[in-house]
Protein backbone atom coordinates (compact mmCIF):
# COMPACT_ATOMS: atom_id res chain seq x y z
CA UNK A 1 0.00 0.00 0.00
CA UNK A 2 1.26 3.25 -0.88
CA UNK A 3 -0.23 7.34 -0.40
CA UNK A 4 -1.09 6.87 -3.67
CA UNK A 5 -3.27 4.32 -2.67
CA UNK A 6 -4.86 6.29 -0.07
CA UNK A 7 -5.81 8.81 -2.68
CA UNK A 8 -7.93 6.36 -4.62
CA UNK A 9 -9.65 4.76 -2.03
CA UNK A 10 -11.87 5.80 0.87
CA UNK A 11 -11.25 4.78 4.08
CA UNK A 12 -13.87 3.11 6.31
CA UNK A 13 -15.09 5.95 8.12
CA UNK A 14 -16.07 8.05 5.01
CA UNK A 15 -18.11 5.16 3.70
CA UNK A 16 -20.91 5.72 6.27
CA UNK A 17 -21.46 1.85 7.10
CA UNK A 18 -21.65 1.90 10.63
CA UNK A 19 -25.04 3.02 13.16
CA UNK A 20 -26.13 6.38 13.90
CA UNK A 21 -23.87 7.75 10.84
CA UNK A 22 -26.51 10.61 10.17
CA UNK A 23 -25.24 12.15 13.32
CA UNK A 24 -22.06 10.04 14.59
CA UNK A 25 -19.66 10.22 11.43
CA UNK A 26 -16.31 8.27 13.36
CA UNK A 27 -15.34 6.90 16.64
CA UNK A 28 -11.86 6.58 17.84
CA UNK A 29 -10.00 5.47 20.45
CA UNK A 30 -6.28 5.81 21.09
CA UNK A 31 -4.02 4.41 23.20
CA UNK A 32 -0.18 6.26 24.63
CA UNK A 33 2.56 3.79 24.91
CA UNK A 34 6.29 3.95 25.69
CA UNK A 35 8.97 1.70 25.78
CA UNK A 36 10.44 1.39 29.29
CA UNK A 37 13.83 1.02 28.56
CA UNK A 38 14.13 4.65 26.72
CA UNK A 39 13.54 8.20 27.37
CA UNK A 40 10.44 9.75 26.23
CA UNK A 41 9.95 10.74 22.71
CA UNK A 42 11.04 14.79 23.32
CA UNK A 43 13.91 13.63 25.82
CA UNK A 44 15.59 11.07 23.98
CA UNK A 45 18.92 11.57 21.76
CA UNK A 46 18.61 11.48 18.20
CA UNK A 47 20.48 8.34 18.19
CA UNK A 48 17.34 7.14 20.90
CA UNK A 49 14.95 7.52 18.77
CA UNK A 50 16.35 5.96 15.78
CA UNK A 51 16.57 2.66 17.76
CA UNK A 52 12.71 3.04 19.17
CA UNK A 53 11.47 3.79 15.37
CA UNK A 54 13.05 0.77 14.67
CA UNK A 55 12.17 -1.60 17.69
CA UNK A 56 8.46 0.51 17.27
CA UNK A 57 8.57 -1.12 13.53
CA UNK A 58 9.34 -4.02 13.92
CA UNK A 59 6.75 -5.16 16.57
CA UNK A 60 4.16 -2.99 15.14
CA UNK A 61 4.70 -4.54 11.60
CA UNK A 62 4.45 -7.83 13.36
CA UNK A 63 1.00 -7.37 14.49
CA UNK A 64 -1.80 -10.02 12.53
CA UNK A 65 -3.83 -7.17 11.76
CA UNK A 66 -1.53 -5.05 10.73
CA UNK A 67 0.35 -7.29 8.17
CA UNK A 68 -0.94 -5.53 4.71
CA UNK A 69 -0.01 -2.17 6.53
CA UNK A 70 1.82 0.72 4.68
CA UNK A 71 4.79 2.17 7.18
CA UNK A 72 6.44 5.41 6.28
CA UNK A 73 8.96 7.47 7.90
CA UNK A 74 7.37 11.50 8.07
CA UNK A 75 11.09 12.91 7.74
CA UNK A 76 11.12 11.46 4.14
CA UNK A 77 7.80 12.92 3.22
CA UNK A 78 7.42 16.12 1.55
CA UNK A 79 5.41 18.74 2.88
CA UNK A 80 1.91 17.95 1.02
CA UNK A 81 2.12 14.52 2.03
CA UNK A 82 2.41 15.18 5.51
CA UNK A 83 -0.81 17.33 5.55
CA UNK A 84 -2.17 14.81 3.11
CA UNK A 85 -2.05 12.09 6.01
CA UNK A 86 -3.47 15.16 8.63
CA UNK A 87 -6.33 15.48 6.15
CA UNK A 88 -7.28 11.98 6.55
CA UNK A 89 -6.91 11.60 10.46
CA UNK A 90 -3.98 9.27 10.16
CA UNK A 91 -1.84 11.49 12.10
CA UNK A 92 -1.80 14.95 14.18
CA UNK A 93 -0.58 18.09 13.19
CA UNK A 94 2.48 17.89 15.94
CA UNK A 95 3.66 14.85 13.79
CA UNK A 96 4.68 17.06 10.71
CA UNK A 97 6.65 18.89 12.96
CA UNK A 98 10.34 17.95 13.96
CA UNK A 99 9.84 14.25 11.81
CA UNK A 100 13.05 13.24 11.38
CA UNK A 101 12.63 9.99 13.08
CA UNK A 102 8.98 9.77 13.03
CA UNK A 103 7.07 7.07 11.64
CA UNK A 104 3.66 6.00 10.51
CA UNK A 105 1.82 3.11 10.00
CA UNK A 106 -1.24 2.71 8.50
CA UNK A 107 -3.40 -0.73 8.32
CA UNK A 108 -6.16 -1.80 5.66
CA UNK A 109 -9.15 0.69 5.38
CA UNK A 110 -7.57 3.20 6.97
CA UNK A 111 -9.16 1.43 10.76
CA UNK A 112 -6.02 1.35 12.72
CA UNK A 113 -3.18 3.84 12.61
CA UNK A 114 0.27 4.10 14.73
CA UNK A 115 2.33 6.74 14.93
CA UNK A 116 6.08 6.27 16.27
CA UNK A 117 7.63 8.78 18.08
CA UNK A 118 4.72 11.81 18.52
CA UNK A 119 4.76 13.17 21.98
CA UNK A 120 4.64 9.31 23.03
CA UNK A 121 6.87 6.37 21.69
CA UNK A 122 3.10 4.92 20.10
CA UNK A 123 0.13 6.46 19.72
CA UNK A 124 -2.28 3.78 18.69
CA UNK A 125 -5.07 4.77 17.09
CA UNK A 126 -8.93 2.91 15.65
CA UNK A 127 -11.19 4.81 13.53
CA UNK A 128 -14.83 2.96 13.08
CA UNK A 129 -17.20 4.60 11.14
CA UNK A 130 -20.51 6.05 13.02
CA UNK A 131 -20.90 5.35 17.03
CA UNK A 132 -19.07 2.13 17.28
CA UNK A 133 -16.74 2.53 20.09
CA UNK A 134 -16.93 -0.49 21.72
CA UNK A 135 -15.71 -2.60 18.63
CA UNK A 136 -12.69 -0.06 18.31
CA UNK A 137 -11.74 -0.61 21.63
CA UNK A 138 -11.98 -4.30 21.07
CA UNK A 139 -9.52 -3.86 17.78
CA UNK A 140 -7.32 -1.64 20.31
CA UNK A 141 -7.35 -3.88 23.10
CA UNK A 142 -6.42 -6.71 21.24
CA UNK A 143 -3.54 -4.98 19.51
CA UNK A 144 -2.17 -3.72 22.72
CA UNK A 145 -1.86 -6.88 24.27
CA UNK A 146 -0.28 -8.51 20.84
CA UNK A 147 2.12 -5.56 21.25
CA UNK A 148 3.01 -5.38 24.89
CA UNK A 149 4.22 -9.15 24.44
CA UNK A 150 6.33 -7.83 22.09
CA UNK A 151 7.46 -4.33 23.71
CA UNK A 152 8.34 -3.66 27.40
CA UNK A 153 5.69 -1.17 27.84
CA UNK A 154 6.75 1.70 30.76
CA UNK A 155 4.10 0.45 33.23
CA UNK A 156 3.58 1.31 36.99
CA UNK A 157 1.19 -0.07 39.60
CA UNK A 158 0.03 2.78 40.80
CA UNK A 159 -0.07 4.84 37.62
CA UNK A 160 -0.41 2.61 35.39
CA UNK A 161 1.01 3.57 31.74
CA UNK A 162 3.46 6.21 31.64
CA UNK A 163 3.05 8.80 29.43
CA UNK A 164 5.23 11.94 28.49
CA UNK A 165 2.23 14.32 29.57
CA UNK A 166 0.76 13.30 33.36
CA UNK A 167 -2.40 14.34 31.39
CA UNK A 168 -2.29 10.47 29.71
CA UNK A 169 -0.99 8.21 32.58
CA UNK A 170 -2.95 5.29 33.48
CA UNK A 171 -4.70 3.85 30.97
CA UNK A 172 -2.94 6.30 28.05
CA UNK A 173 -6.69 6.05 26.75
CA UNK A 174 -8.50 8.94 24.75
CA UNK A 175 -11.76 7.96 23.37
CA UNK A 176 -13.83 10.12 21.09
CA UNK A 177 -16.71 10.75 18.64
CA UNK A 178 -17.14 13.20 15.96
CA UNK A 179 -20.38 14.77 15.85
CA UNK A 180 -22.40 16.66 13.31
CA UNK A 181 -24.60 18.58 15.29
CA UNK A 182 -26.27 21.38 12.72
CA UNK A 183 -29.56 21.72 13.92
CA UNK A 184 -27.82 22.51 17.85
CA UNK A 185 -26.00 25.57 16.52
CA UNK A 186 -29.20 26.83 14.48
CA UNK A 187 -31.19 26.36 17.61
CA UNK A 188 -28.79 27.81 19.55
CA UNK A 189 -28.46 25.47 22.26
CA UNK A 190 -24.85 23.63 21.63
CA UNK A 191 -22.92 26.22 23.82
CA UNK A 192 -24.88 24.82 26.73
CA UNK A 193 -24.55 20.85 25.75
CA UNK A 194 -20.60 21.74 25.38
CA UNK A 195 -20.68 23.49 28.69
CA UNK A 196 -22.64 20.47 30.23
CA UNK A 197 -20.28 17.32 29.27
CA UNK A 198 -17.25 19.75 30.59
CA UNK A 199 -19.02 19.22 33.82
CA UNK A 200 -19.41 15.53 33.03
CA UNK A 201 -15.41 15.13 32.50
CA UNK A 202 -15.69 15.39 28.66
CA UNK A 203 -14.33 17.63 26.09
CA UNK A 204 -14.96 19.25 23.11
CA UNK A 205 -12.88 20.08 19.89
CA UNK A 206 -12.97 21.00 16.63
CA UNK A 207 -12.27 18.60 13.45
CA UNK A 208 -8.33 18.00 13.73
CA UNK A 209 -8.19 17.33 17.70
CA UNK A 210 -6.57 20.00 20.05
CA UNK A 211 -6.11 23.59 19.78
CA UNK A 212 -8.40 23.55 16.41
CA UNK A 213 -11.59 25.49 16.38
CA UNK A 214 -15.23 23.67 15.40
CA UNK A 215 -16.17 23.84 11.47
CA UNK A 216 -18.85 22.76 9.70
CA UNK A 217 -20.45 22.33 12.64
CA UNK A 218 -18.44 19.10 13.67
CA UNK A 219 -17.56 18.61 17.21
CA UNK A 220 -15.23 16.79 18.48
CA UNK A 221 -15.83 15.11 22.04
CA UNK A 222 -13.83 12.84 23.92
CA UNK A 223 -12.80 11.97 28.14
CA UNK A 224 -10.78 14.35 29.98
CA UNK A 225 -9.68 11.69 32.74
CA UNK A 226 -7.48 8.60 31.79
CA UNK A 227 -6.35 7.73 35.47
CA UNK A 228 -8.30 6.02 37.58
CA UNK A 229 -11.16 4.41 35.69
CA UNK A 230 -11.25 1.39 33.72
CA UNK A 231 -11.16 1.75 29.89
CA UNK A 232 -14.42 0.26 29.83
CA UNK A 233 -16.29 2.40 32.00
CA UNK A 234 -14.45 5.16 30.20
CA UNK A 235 -16.39 3.96 26.82
CA UNK A 236 -19.31 3.25 28.65
CA UNK A 237 -19.31 6.70 30.60
CA UNK A 238 -18.63 8.64 26.82
CA UNK A 239 -21.45 6.42 25.49
CA UNK A 240 -24.08 7.30 27.53
CA UNK A 241 -23.64 11.32 27.26
CA UNK A 242 -23.13 11.00 23.63
CA UNK A 243 -26.05 9.23 23.31
CA UNK A 244 -28.05 12.03 24.88
CA UNK A 245 -26.38 14.40 22.35
CA UNK A 246 -27.42 12.61 19.51
CA UNK A 247 -31.30 12.23 21.06
CA UNK A 248 -31.12 16.14 21.06
CA UNK A 249 -29.81 16.93 17.75
CA UNK A 250 -31.95 14.42 16.37
CA UNK A 251 -35.38 16.30 18.19
CA UNK A 252 -33.48 19.34 17.09
CA UNK A 253 -33.83 18.59 13.58
CA UNK A 254 -37.66 17.75 13.97
CA UNK A 255 -38.74 20.72 15.95
CA UNK A 256 -36.56 22.87 12.96
CA UNK A 257 -38.35 20.69 10.27
CA UNK A 258 -41.99 21.48 11.65
CA UNK A 259 -41.58 25.01 12.63
CA UNK A 260 -39.12 25.96 10.29
CA UNK A 261 -39.32 23.55 7.38
CA UNK A 262 -39.22 26.41 4.40
CA UNK A 263 -36.70 28.51 5.89
CA UNK A 264 -34.71 25.53 6.65
CA UNK A 265 -34.99 23.70 3.54
CA UNK A 266 -34.00 27.16 0.82
CA UNK A 267 -30.85 27.00 3.22
CA UNK A 268 -30.06 23.56 2.08
CA UNK A 269 -30.59 24.01 -1.73
CA UNK A 270 -29.32 27.60 -1.71
CA UNK A 271 -26.10 26.08 -0.48
CA UNK A 272 -26.73 22.65 -2.77
CA UNK A 273 -27.24 25.10 -5.80
CA UNK A 274 -23.52 26.83 -4.74
CA UNK A 275 -21.75 24.13 -4.72
CA UNK A 276 -23.39 22.99 -7.71
CA UNK A 277 -22.13 26.08 -9.58
CA UNK A 278 -19.84 27.70 -7.78
CA UNK A 279 -16.45 27.98 -9.94
CA UNK A 280 -14.22 29.26 -7.31
CA UNK A 281 -14.82 28.05 -3.59
CA UNK A 282 -12.65 28.45 -0.56
CA UNK A 283 -12.47 25.37 2.18
CA UNK A 284 -13.91 26.72 4.93
CA UNK A 285 -17.24 28.17 2.78
CA UNK A 286 -16.91 24.39 1.09
CA UNK A 287 -16.99 22.72 4.42
CA UNK A 288 -20.14 25.31 5.42
CA UNK A 289 -21.92 24.40 2.73
CA UNK A 290 -21.68 20.65 2.48
CA UNK A 291 -22.50 20.29 6.62
CA UNK A 292 -25.85 21.88 5.49
CA UNK A 293 -26.16 19.22 2.54
CA UNK A 294 -25.25 16.74 4.67
CA UNK A 295 -27.91 17.75 6.56
CA UNK A 296 -30.63 17.78 3.56
CA UNK A 297 -29.49 14.01 2.74
CA UNK A 298 -30.03 13.52 6.75
CA UNK A 299 -33.41 14.94 6.69
CA UNK A 300 -34.51 13.33 3.12
CA UNK A 301 -34.45 16.60 1.74
CA UNK A 302 -31.90 16.14 -0.69
CA UNK A 303 -32.53 12.97 -2.47
CA UNK A 304 -29.75 13.21 -5.28
CA UNK A 305 -27.12 12.63 -3.17
CA UNK A 306 -26.15 10.38 -0.40
CA UNK A 307 -23.90 10.63 2.68
CA UNK A 308 -21.11 8.76 1.72
CA UNK A 309 -20.14 11.20 -0.98
CA UNK A 310 -20.76 14.14 1.07
CA UNK A 311 -18.20 12.57 3.30
CA UNK A 312 -15.42 11.77 0.69
CA UNK A 313 -16.31 15.88 -0.45
CA UNK A 314 -15.33 16.93 2.95
CA UNK A 315 -11.92 15.07 2.21
CA UNK A 316 -11.24 15.17 -1.07
CA UNK A 317 -11.51 19.18 -0.98
CA UNK A 318 -8.76 19.58 1.47
CA UNK A 319 -5.39 21.31 0.50
CA UNK A 320 -3.35 18.57 0.21
CA UNK A 321 -5.70 16.57 -1.24
CA UNK A 322 -6.72 18.94 -4.01
CA UNK A 323 -2.91 19.18 -4.91
CA UNK A 324 -1.83 15.03 -4.79
CA UNK A 325 -4.88 14.31 -7.22
CA UNK A 326 -3.33 17.43 -9.39
CA UNK A 327 0.14 15.94 -8.62
CA UNK A 328 1.43 19.43 -8.77
CA UNK A 329 1.52 22.41 -5.96
CA UNK A 330 -1.21 24.91 -6.14
CA UNK A 331 -1.55 28.46 -4.67
CA UNK A 332 -4.35 29.03 -2.35
CA UNK A 333 -6.40 30.97 -5.32
CA UNK A 334 -5.69 27.31 -8.39
CA UNK A 335 -7.26 25.09 -5.51
CA UNK A 336 -10.32 27.48 -4.81
CA UNK A 337 -10.86 26.78 -8.35
CA UNK A 338 -9.67 23.27 -8.39
CA UNK A 339 -11.98 22.77 -5.65
CA UNK A 340 -15.03 24.01 -7.15
CA UNK A 341 -14.10 21.68 -10.28
CA UNK A 342 -14.41 18.71 -8.35
CA UNK A 343 -16.96 19.69 -7.03
CA UNK A 344 -19.32 20.28 -9.38
CA UNK A 345 -17.79 17.18 -11.19
CA UNK A 346 -18.93 14.80 -7.88
CA UNK A 347 -22.28 16.30 -7.72
CA UNK A 348 -22.92 16.23 -11.05
CA UNK B 1 -3.56 42.75 -0.39
CA UNK B 2 -0.25 42.12 -0.05
CA UNK B 3 1.35 39.57 2.89
CA UNK B 4 2.72 42.19 6.02
CA UNK B 5 5.64 39.81 6.39
CA UNK B 6 7.18 39.11 2.81
CA UNK B 7 5.63 41.88 1.11
CA UNK B 8 5.01 39.77 -1.62
CA UNK B 9 2.34 37.45 -1.99
CA UNK B 10 -1.46 37.86 -2.13
CA UNK B 11 -2.50 37.91 1.58
CA UNK B 12 -5.05 35.35 2.32
CA UNK B 13 -5.22 35.18 6.09
CA UNK B 14 -6.25 37.76 8.63
CA UNK B 15 -5.21 37.30 11.93
CA UNK B 16 -5.68 39.73 15.07
CA UNK B 17 -2.79 40.07 17.80
CA UNK B 18 -3.27 41.52 21.42
CA UNK B 19 0.03 41.29 23.15
CA UNK B 20 -0.25 43.80 26.47
CA UNK B 21 -3.70 45.18 25.49
CA UNK B 22 -2.17 46.69 21.89
CA UNK B 23 -4.41 45.23 19.05
CA UNK B 24 -2.44 44.96 16.19
CA UNK B 25 -4.24 43.31 12.83
CA UNK B 26 -2.37 41.04 10.30
CA UNK B 27 -2.44 40.40 6.64
CA UNK B 28 -0.67 37.82 5.41
CA UNK B 29 -0.25 35.08 3.30
CA UNK B 30 -0.63 31.32 3.80
CA UNK B 31 3.21 30.47 3.26
CA UNK B 32 4.10 33.47 6.70
CA UNK B 33 1.10 32.50 8.09
CA UNK B 34 2.06 29.06 8.60
CA UNK B 35 5.03 30.19 10.26
CA UNK B 36 3.41 32.90 12.34
CA UNK B 37 0.85 29.49 13.50
CA UNK B 38 3.97 27.15 14.22
CA UNK B 39 5.02 30.50 16.16
CA UNK B 40 2.13 31.28 18.22
CA UNK B 41 1.46 27.39 18.88
CA UNK B 42 4.66 27.14 20.67
CA UNK B 43 3.41 30.93 22.84
CA UNK B 44 0.59 28.53 24.44
CA UNK B 45 0.31 25.11 24.83
CA UNK B 46 -0.78 22.55 26.79
CA UNK B 47 2.06 22.08 27.99
CA UNK B 48 1.82 25.99 29.37
CA UNK B 49 -1.46 25.04 31.64
CA UNK B 50 0.54 22.10 32.96
CA UNK B 51 3.47 24.06 34.02
CA UNK B 52 0.92 26.42 36.05
CA UNK B 53 -0.36 23.27 37.55
CA UNK B 54 3.06 21.42 38.12
CA UNK B 55 3.35 24.19 41.01
CA UNK B 56 0.81 22.22 42.93
CA UNK B 57 3.12 20.07 44.96
CA UNK B 58 3.26 23.00 47.71
CA UNK B 59 5.49 20.67 49.90
CA UNK B 60 7.58 20.00 47.36
CA UNK B 61 8.30 23.41 46.66
CA UNK B 62 9.25 24.65 50.22
CA UNK B 63 13.02 23.40 49.93
CA UNK B 64 14.23 24.84 46.68
CA UNK B 65 16.74 21.70 46.68
CA UNK B 66 14.15 20.00 45.59
CA UNK B 67 13.38 21.90 42.45
CA UNK B 68 16.78 20.95 41.37
CA UNK B 69 15.81 16.98 42.37
CA UNK B 70 17.06 15.13 38.85
CA UNK B 71 16.30 12.18 38.06
CA UNK B 72 18.61 9.50 37.88
CA UNK B 73 17.92 7.83 34.89
CA UNK B 74 17.26 10.42 32.57
CA UNK B 75 18.73 13.55 33.94
CA UNK B 76 15.30 15.32 33.61
CA UNK B 77 15.31 18.07 36.77
CA UNK B 78 11.24 19.48 38.33
CA UNK B 79 11.94 22.53 36.78
CA UNK B 80 12.62 20.72 32.95
CA UNK B 81 9.37 19.25 33.54
CA UNK B 82 7.68 22.98 34.49
CA UNK B 83 9.41 24.41 31.39
CA UNK B 84 7.70 21.83 28.94
CA UNK B 85 5.22 20.11 30.64
CA UNK B 86 6.52 16.91 29.54
CA UNK B 87 8.46 14.04 31.92
CA UNK B 88 11.48 12.29 30.63
CA UNK B 89 11.04 8.78 30.95
CA UNK B 90 9.32 6.37 33.24
CA UNK B 91 11.41 6.72 35.84
CA UNK B 92 10.62 10.17 36.22
CA UNK B 93 7.20 9.40 38.24
CA UNK B 94 9.01 7.16 40.88
CA UNK B 95 11.64 10.44 41.16
CA UNK B 96 9.10 13.13 40.96
CA UNK B 97 6.38 10.95 42.63
CA UNK B 98 6.22 13.47 45.65
CA UNK B 99 4.86 16.49 43.39
CA UNK B 100 3.28 14.00 41.10
CA UNK B 101 0.51 13.08 43.38
CA UNK B 102 -1.17 16.09 43.87
CA UNK B 103 -1.14 17.11 40.37
CA UNK B 104 -2.30 13.49 38.95
CA UNK B 105 -4.60 14.00 41.41
CA UNK B 106 -5.60 17.54 40.44
CA UNK B 107 -5.87 16.45 36.68
CA UNK B 108 -7.60 13.13 36.87
CA UNK B 109 -9.14 13.30 40.45
CA UNK B 110 -7.37 9.81 41.46
CA UNK B 111 -3.91 8.87 41.61
CA UNK B 112 -4.69 5.28 41.15
CA UNK B 113 -4.62 3.44 37.95
CA UNK B 114 -7.43 0.76 37.59
CA UNK B 115 -7.49 -0.75 34.01
CA UNK B 116 -5.58 -2.35 31.78
CA UNK B 117 -2.52 -3.87 32.29
CA UNK B 118 0.58 -5.75 30.74
CA UNK B 119 -0.27 -9.29 30.20
CA UNK B 120 3.47 -10.08 31.59
CA UNK B 121 3.48 -7.77 34.46
CA UNK B 122 -0.23 -9.03 35.10
CA UNK B 123 1.52 -12.63 35.77
CA UNK B 124 4.04 -10.31 38.21
CA UNK B 125 1.28 -9.19 40.11
CA UNK B 126 -0.96 -11.96 40.41
CA UNK B 127 2.43 -14.04 41.61
CA UNK B 128 3.17 -11.47 44.11
CA UNK B 129 -0.38 -11.54 45.38
CA UNK B 130 -0.66 -15.39 45.98
CA UNK B 131 2.54 -15.60 47.56
CA UNK B 132 1.46 -13.28 50.06
CA UNK B 133 -1.46 -15.44 50.77
CA UNK B 134 0.23 -18.11 51.09
CA UNK B 135 2.59 -17.04 53.40
CA UNK B 136 -0.11 -15.44 55.43
CA UNK B 137 -1.82 -19.12 55.61
CA UNK B 138 1.91 -20.20 56.75
CA UNK B 139 1.98 -17.91 59.90
CA UNK B 140 -0.76 -18.55 60.97
CA UNK B 141 -0.85 -22.52 61.01
CA UNK B 142 2.84 -22.58 62.14
CA UNK B 143 0.72 -20.39 65.27
CA UNK B 144 -1.75 -23.23 65.31
CA UNK B 145 1.50 -25.78 65.71
CA UNK B 146 -0.20 -27.24 62.38
CA UNK B 147 3.16 -28.64 60.96
CA UNK B 148 1.77 -30.88 58.41
CA UNK B 149 -0.07 -28.23 56.75
CA UNK B 150 2.71 -25.62 57.69
CA UNK B 151 5.29 -27.99 55.76
CA UNK B 152 2.42 -27.95 52.50
CA UNK B 153 2.49 -24.13 52.19
CA UNK B 154 6.21 -23.97 52.84
CA UNK B 155 6.92 -26.39 49.64
CA UNK B 156 4.15 -24.34 47.58
CA UNK B 157 5.82 -20.88 48.34
CA UNK B 158 9.26 -22.49 47.18
CA UNK B 159 8.16 -23.83 44.19
CA UNK B 160 6.13 -20.17 43.52
CA UNK B 161 9.37 -18.32 44.32
CA UNK B 162 11.37 -21.09 41.90
CA UNK B 163 9.15 -20.01 38.97
CA UNK B 164 8.99 -16.07 39.33
CA UNK B 165 12.77 -16.21 39.91
CA UNK B 166 13.45 -18.28 36.45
Amino acid sequence: MTLDDLLNNTGEWIRCTGPVSDIVMSSRVRLARNLANYPFAHWASKKEQEAILAAAKESTLSVKKLKDSMFVEIGKLDPIDKQFLVERHLMSKEHMIDAENKGLCVGQDEIISIMINEEDHLRIQVMKSGFNLKEAWQIIDDMDTELGNLLDFAYSVDFGYLTACPTNAGTGMRASVMLHLPSLVMTKQIGKVLQAITKLGLTARGLYGEGTEASGNFFQISNQVSLGHKEEDIIDNIERIIKQIVDHEQSARETLLSQNREALEDRIWRAYGTLKSAHIITSTETIDLLSLVRLGVDLGVIKQSDRALINELFVITQPAHLQKMERKKLGPNQRDVKRAEIIREKLG
Amino acid sequence: MVCNICGKNQATVHLTEIIDEQITELHLCEECAQKKGAQMESHFGLSDLLAGLADLGTQFNKTKTDIKLKCPKCGLTYEDFKKVGRLGCGECYTTFKEALVPLLKRIHGSTQHCGKSPKKIARVVKARNELEVLKEKLQKSIQKEDFEEAAKLRDKIREIEKKSNK
